[in-house]
């Protein structure tokens, strides 16, 4: 499953993930930085859980649930508050970090289920580096998208219903 | 980009399937693949076939057998982290599995991998392209050791974070290969040779990790520093464990116990801590004592970045902060 979807595909076994979403999928919101773990740039999530692509055999994900950026609007009709956050707040500069730091941060958000305070977010990005923004934007951008008011005002109809 | 070699794959779900699968000469394991996957791609090896440890469901339990809590090798780096019994019985070890990387690779790292982590050196750790211009070394392409010139054994770093303290809690290891089970004490389980540097026989994969309950109040902590704050190997790796006669940081101590990592390819047990014995925890010359014994018998060599004359006087004083720590919280 990718982003939803059920998907049948010839992979060969030393193809990574990352290779197999960009190359085969053409799923190329997954980036690749130093191909090699210690950038972040790769994350996507397999069963919900953050995890570097770049170092993951496509073979691991069979059978498993994959969620690119490309999916993480999904339910949020196209645009997920985190992403409407980073676009407010400016945390995005040269934007290559942004897709692993968003599949990151939105397991946060997941996990903590409300406000999530500074140190939580720095610590949940620990692995996604950025070379332009120097973090504060980014971390701005994720406590406000915990903050309930956030995904009202960006979920216009869940405002509506809560209103009637 | 770093293309990663050609191999087959096979993905057994029980460990008798994978010691059937590593017959084929040259097979190798992968559980999270975040050491081994970046060591192909550095062409470090080329093995034929790769046996994936990601579907044995046997390998991914944590569970309290009589006086030891058993941790399944399969287990990531973030459940052993996070799981309320570690945390209970070894909040070192929770704090090292912690420690590890990134939270992205704790994800995706298992306990496994990190015991069997290869050995790393500056000189190694780098593509073929990069390694060619030095014609490699012994544990690559060459025949000389750039780290001890005219060594003939490879002195790459065991450069695990949880390795020094599962040696300290006196963890023993459970290899499961095609002549049976054998458990053997961690302390054993490393050798002097980087190329080799564990005891792992042809075939053999990892089940388990035993560690010991404590019988008596205890105190152990880990110290790790690397020079950014996250996703580095550790520089500097000790791991403490202080046995007390009761339950209080102004106690006796009646044992002591200190593991050293990122030296040579085996971890040291520090030993001659006697002088150390009998002291209150929270006398400053029981700190004194344990920090002088790890900084005269831990010789960090030039395997890793940072000079080593600086990581060998921050053996010192992280030893002694770690002590203080543990004094302070009470
Ligand atoms: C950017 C980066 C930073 C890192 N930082 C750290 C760090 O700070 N501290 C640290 O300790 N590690 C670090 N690592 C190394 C690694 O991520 C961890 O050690 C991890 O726990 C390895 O586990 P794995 O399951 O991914 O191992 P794998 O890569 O799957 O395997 C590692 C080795 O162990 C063998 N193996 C795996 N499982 C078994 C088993 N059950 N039985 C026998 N052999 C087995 C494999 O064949 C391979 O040789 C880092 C890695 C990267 C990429
Ligand atoms: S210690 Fe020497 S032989 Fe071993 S990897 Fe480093 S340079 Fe090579
Ligand atoms: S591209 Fe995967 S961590 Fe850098
Ligand atoms: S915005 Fe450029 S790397 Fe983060």
């Amino acid at each position: 499953m990718v982003n939803g979807e059920v998907v049948q595909l010839a992979v060969q076994p030393h193809r990574t993930l990352l290779e197999m979403l960009r190359y085969q999928l053409d799923l190329i919101g997954s980036k690749q930085g130093c191909d090699k773990g210690d950038c972040g740039a790769c994350t996507v999530q397999i069963d919900g859980v953050p995890r570097l692509s770049c170092i993951t055999l496509a073979l691991h994900a069979e059978g498993r649930e994959i969620t690119t950026v490309e999916g993480l609007g999904a339910a949020h009709g196209g645009c997920h508050p985190l992403q409407d956050a980073f676009d407010r707040w400016d945390a995005a500069q040269c934007g290559f970090c942004t897709p692993g730091i968003l599949m990151s941060a939105e397991a946060l958000l997941r996990k903590v289920g409300g406000e999530v305070t500074r140190t939580q977010v720095r610590e949940a990005l620990a692995g996604n580096l950025c070379r332009c923004t120097g973090y504060t934007k980014i971390i701005d951008a994720v406590v406000d998208a915990s903050r309930p008011q956030a995904a009202e005002t960006d979920d216009t109809s869940a405002t509506e219903e809560a209103a009637q | 980009m770093l293309r990663l070699p050609r191999f087959d794959m096979v993905s057994p779900t029980t460990v008798d399937g994978v010691v059937a699968a590593l017959q084929t000469p040259g097979a190798r394991l992968v559980a999270g693949g975040t050491d081994i996957l970046p060591n192909l791609k550095h062409r470090l090896d080329r093995p034929p076939v790769l046996v994936d440890l990601g579907r044995v469901a046997e390998l991914r339990t944590i569970d309290v057998d009589g006086d030891v809590l058993r941790i399944g090798a399969g287990m990531t780096l973030t459940e052993v982290s996070e799981h309320p019994r570690v945390r209970e019985h070894f909040p070192s070890l929770s704090q090292a599995a912690g420690l590890v990387a990134s939270p992205l690779i704790r994800n995706m790292g298992t306990i496994g991998g990190n015991v069997n982590l290869d050995t790393r050196c500056r000189y190694v750790n780098q593509t073929d392209f990069w390694r060619s211009a030095i014609g490699g070394c012994l544990k690559s392409e060459g025949d000389v050791c750039h780290v001890v010139p005219g060594g003939k054994l490879c002195v790459a770093a065991m450069s695990s974070d949880c390795v020094p303290v599962l040696i300290s809690l006196g963890a023993t290891i459970v290899q499961v290969g095609p002549n049976g089970r054998r458990e053997l004490a961690l302390e054993t389980f490393y050798t002097a040779d980087g190329t080799q540097h564990t005891a792992r026989e042809d075939g053999e994969v990892s089940t388990e990790l035993r560690v010991p309950l404590p019988k008596g109040p205890r105190r152990a902590t880990y110290s790790k520093w690397s020079v950014r704050g996250s996703i580095d190997f550790p520089l500097v790796s000790v791991a403490l464990r202080i046995d007390l006669a009761q339950d209080a940081v102004s106690s006796v101590v009646q044992d002591v116990v200190a593991v050293v990592g990122v030296l040579g390819s085996r971890p040291r047990v520090v030993t001659r801590l006697d002088d150390a014995v009998g002291l209150k925890l929270s006398d400053p010359a029981f700190a004194t004592a344990v920090a002088t014994r790890v900084h005269a018998q831990c010789k960090p060599l030039e395997n890793v970045p940072y000079e080593a004359p600086y990581r060998r006087q921050m053996l010192r004083v992280h030893t002694r902060r770690a002590i203080e720590a543990l004094v302070d919280a009470g």
